[in-house]
């Protein structure tokens, strides 16, 4: 009886389970695994794949394609997360305050977050046309000779920052609107009967006790940045003769373009060992920087 | 990994007040009346520099949408203008008639609908189902499956997508819609988060329910999930948006335009017509629509979904 009532349990848990192991399994864990595999293979799809070993892991080392995409990448993490998190940290504070028409606002600053990135892109491609542009007529407007953007190698990437920048500037606000308002008035009137100022205030109370959602913020924020593609596709391609490539790109077309499908799965699982090393470092860092109350 | 845990909350009062204990240890209880910043003109002065600034704010994040709206009304000729015209003159609403007709934008339309709608009932579905056994379930290794489910959100997609393609292949699913909806039936995500709302949930209703002989499909179905519609609701919202925007694997895996979700579609449309801004944003505006529609009736839902997830577009 024991045996056959555990055998049930065991049934009954395979019956709710089984619809969501199964494609997990087959969509998510086993492909994972399977790019591992594949990573040490030489193939195009088309013929047989044959061995290479870590063939593919020593070309990435060698790769100036590879390393320019880390380079851009790295300077989309550097424009992009101060700009996003010190504005998003900016409307936060204004919308923390006593003031009608918050829900407008919110609803507002939220609504490029909602937005498929492909009609983001071409928002801000067409907003940054170097010729017919609508914000080169402003800059024209304040004697501001406007560069080229997307079309410029120099500022692909600072154009790509700003469209995403602006996009994620709700999701951030949203973030740190909610860490705002979790932390107790208490401390600011405590604060204020021993004399703390304005600024006082901030510097003590509301940066320590948000840096568990500014931490959030900038987990969320890296992770993103390494993988950011959608942008990259449609605003620029990847050039002007790849000035703004990107890695997620590079994956994209080694396997899909160019055959190179062992190389584009080695270049998944470093990408996916740099996410994971870096969110780990961060957990690690936080430590130092973020209070809990 | 895009559910990192949201920022613990603090479970403080917001409205401090000398009969909240944790403002006991102040010395002077504080006057709860008063307003937080200064009072009178001043107070008027700061609310007033504020709402500038929120409005020039809220001026740069719709300028976009309305520049886009503008530009699909316009002709040609107004297109490269200087100075450029916010208000088309003529209006040009037959640019959305030239989109339809050259592209099946009608077709896009109807296959992110289907793609999202069987994406995000299974997705709840399967969800749901997986939530109940974790949270109501004893069975052996629960716990360690638990977690295989944890390291799962750890998981890029874009790590994924090469073998998921090669699998698709190998399935005869390329260029179909099993091809772009099955990868997207379970999400270790939407397991998480109903977990966590079914632990909310109190026991008493179930146990009477056992007790009259019903089973956990019956408690599951007839108590569990009518209790759980918020948490439910919130991540049908959030697998219907990543449904609608997704980008990169509707572009991997299909190639004929008759299958194309709106956003790859829209891109195509791009490629094709790659200075006619106004035919492009007549396209981007009809695929706009829809998203905004969801987002503006079920404002606090989107909202929250979203920060609750850190989801990206």
């Amino acid at each position: 009886m024991v045996g056959q009532s555990r055998l049930r349990r065991g049934l009954v848990a395979a019956m709710f389970l089984g619809p969501s192991l199964l494609p997990l399994a087959l969509f998510t864990l086993g492909p994972m695994a399977a790019s591992l595999v594949i990573s040490l293979l030489r193939w195009d799809l088309l013929r047989p794949p044959r061995w290479k070993g870590l063939g593919n892991y020593a070309l990435l080392l060698n790769d100036p394609d590879f390393h320019a995409a880390i380079q851009h990448t790295l300077f989309f993490i550097g424009g992009y997360l101060p700009l996003v998190f010190i504005g998003g940290l900016l409307i936060a504070l204004g919308l923390n305050q006593r003031i009608r028409g918050l829900s407008f606002f919110r609803t507002v600053y939220f609504l490029p977050v909602v937005t498929s990135w492909v009609v983001v892109a071409f928002m801000w491609r067409w907003l940054l046309n170097p010729n017919s542009g609508i914000v080169n007529y402003l800059l024209g407007l304040v004697g501001i000779h406007g560069p080229g953007w997307w079309t410029d190698p120099a500022w692909a990437m600072p154009s790509i920052i700003l469209a995403t920048a602006w996009k994620d500037l709700g999701f951030v606000m949203m973030i740190l609107l909610a860490g705002l308002q979790a932390i107790p008035e208490d401390y600011y009137e405590a604060a204020a009967v021993d004399g703390a100022g304005r600024w006082a205030k901030f510097r003590y109370i509301t940066l320590p006790l948000l840096s568990p959602a500014s931490f959030f913020v900038v987990v969320i924020s890296l992770i993103n940045g390494f993988q950011i593609f959608d942008q990259v596709y449609v605003m620029t391609g990847g050039g002007p003769v790849g000035a703004s490539s990107v890695v997620v790109l590079q994956i994209v077309q080694n396997a899909f373009s160019f055959g190179l499908v062992g190389y584009a799965s080695a270049m998944s699982w470093v990408l996916f060992a740099a996410i994971l090393l870096i969110t780990l470092v961060q957990f690690q860092l936080q430590r130092r920087w973020v209070t809990y109350a | 990994m895009r559910s990192v845990q949201a920022p613990p909350t603090l479970t403080l009062p917001r409205e401090g007040g000398g009969n909240s204990p944790a403002a006991a240890w102040v010395e002077e209880p504080p006057t709860p009346t008063l307003p937080r910043k200064g009072g009178g003109s001043k107070f008027q002065l700061h609310h007033g520099i504020l709402y500038v600034l929120l409005a020039v704010g809220s001026v740069v994040m719709l300028f976009p949408f309305l520049w886009m709206v503008a530009t699909s009304l316009k002709v040609d000729q107004q297109l490269f203008t200087t100075p450029p015209q916010l208000i088309p003159s003529p209006f040009a609403p037959e640019n959305y008639k030239t989109v339809i007709d050259a592209f099946p934008v009608g077709q896009f339309l109807i296959n992110s609908v289907i793609v999202a709608a069987f994406s995000t009932t299974l997705q709840v579905l399967t969800s749901a189902m997986a939530a109940y056994a974790f949270a109501r379930l004893r069975f052996r290794g629960r716990d360690a499956l638990f977690l295989v489910y944890l390291a799962t959100l750890m998981i890029p997609f874009q790590a994924t997508i090469v073998p998921l393609f090669v699998e698709m292949r190998f399935l005869g699913f390329v260029n179909s819609y099993p091809g772009l909806i099955l990868p997207t039936i379970a999400s270790a995500f939407g397991t998480f988060l109903l977990r966590q709302a079914f632990l909310g949930l109190p026991y008493e209703l179930e146990e009477a329910a056992f007790m009259d002989g019903a089973s956990h499909w019956t408690v599951f179905r007839r108590i569990v999930l009518p209790l759980s519609k918020p948490a439910l609701a919130t991540f049908a919202i959030f697998a219907f948006m990543a449904s609608w925007n997704s980008f990169l694997w509707p572009l991997v895996v299909i190639s004929s335009q008759n299958l194309m979700t709106l956003p790859v579609g829209l891109a195509n449309l791009h490629g094709r017509y790659s200075t006619a801004w106004n035919l492009v944003m007549a396209g981007a505006t009809i695929s706009v629509i829809p998203i905004l529609a969801v987002y503006i009736a079920a404002q606090k839902q989107v909202i929250r979904s979203v920060a609750l997830s850190g989801i990206k577009g």
